[in-house]
């Protein structure tokens, strides 16, 4: 099991963009930015001394400027703790590539994020609704989400 | 229950009497309708039906501590087509209320209602202000009782179910909404 800064240090190599920080929990907090995501996790997920092979939390962030994706990964092996986050800029139409092809529980999950906050998910396989019905209009858990029959709005 | 009466043997809130025959069989004097209704009220079975953390308080009614059967609300079915009580435990979502419209149909008349807390009476106090969330069971099938609290205790739904029986005992038996009509000059 490596520490927080020893993590940093192996992961740094070859990333000179990642932003670290730690959020008074016991994970070790990471930005990566979009375009570098799939050659990122694929580097971590398959490198001997992380072997971060797998993803126990894949969920998303509606911020007012951006949405953010959080992927919180663990090695079975030698159990360590990642956090991965990604922010989309793009608040229309925000796009991230899929990680279902290296986790393949990240394809449900993806299809949940989809349904719920709209984010396209690259070269995904299958990008369909999850829960809700595929004739519903909109992504109810974002902030701008409106719905006159069931929800007061609170401003 | 009431007690039973020494001499005659017979709950002393059964709706009648009972007179000695003389020869050792007795004579009942009653009214059928307040007898259907005195049976219906105490055989209450209800659907084992619960939809969140309401549920765990349901399965503590009835289970040996509390234990509903002393009441009369004995065996939970499994099955809509052989229970006459849904007691809706916990939120119904816009998802489940299909299914619980569809359950309530195949329940076969009589049938009875009980919301047992406050998703099921009015959405309740976490996230009734959503999307999916469906604010109070009565816009999809008629409530009899309504049992409030987060969760109810059991003693609370005992009491629920005592008000049930309270509200059978005193109801017209051929008024109930959905009952088979003209049954008298037959079908």
């Amino acid at each position: 099991m490596k520490t927080n800064e020893e993590i940093t240090n192996a992961i740094a190599t070859g990333f000179p963009e990642l932003e670290f920080y730690e959020e008074g929990s016991d994970f070790l907090n990471v930005f990566v930015p979009n375009e570098q995501l799939l050659e990122f996790i694929d580097k971590i997920r398959n490198d001997k001394d992380l072997l971060f092979d797998y993803m126990f939390c894949l969920t998303c962030v509606d911020w007012p400027d951006h949405f953010q994706m959080v992927y919180h990964l663990e090695s079975s092996q030698h159990g360590h703790r990642l956090v991965v986050k990604v922010k989309l800029n793009d608040k229309e139409n925000p796009k991230v590539e899929t990680l279902s092809k290296i986790y393949r529980t990240a394809e449900l999950h993806e299809r949940e994020v989809y349904d719920l906050f709209g984010v396209r998910f690259i070269n995904h396989p299958d990008l369909r609704r999850l829960f809700l019905t595929d004739d519903w209009i909109g992504h109810p858990l974002r902030k701008d989400y409106v719905d006159e029959i069931n929800i007061i709005p609170l401003k | 229950m009431g007690e039973l009466n020494p001499q005659l043997k017979y709950p002393s809130d059964f709706p009648g009497q009972i007179l000695p025959g003389g020869n050792g069989g007795n004579i009942v004097i009653s009214k059928l309708d307040e007898l259907i209704n005195w049976s219906r009220a105490n055989s209450l079975w209800p659907l084992t039906f619960a939809t969140s953390c309401c549920a765990i308080e349901m399965m503590a009614t009835g289970a040996s501590k509390h234990d509903w059967s002393r009441f009369g609300t004995e065996v939970a079915r499994a099955s809509a087509r052989q229970a006459d009580l849904i007691i809706i435990a916990g939120t119904i979502v816009n998802k489940m209320a299909p299914v619980l419209k569809r359950l309530y149909d195949q329940m076969a008349e009589p049938k009875f209602v009980i919301a047992m807390g406050a998703c099921a009476i009015s959405g309740g106090p976490f996230y009734y202000n959503s999307y999916s969330v469906v604010k109070g069971a009565d816009h999809v099938i008629p409530v009899d009782v309504y049992v409030p609290g987060c969760p109810p205790r059991p003693e609370a739904l005992l009491y629920g179910i005592m008000q049930l029986q309270e509200k059978i005992k005193s109801s017209n038996p051929k008024a109930r909404r959905g009952a088979i009509t003209k049954f008298e000059e037959g079908f």
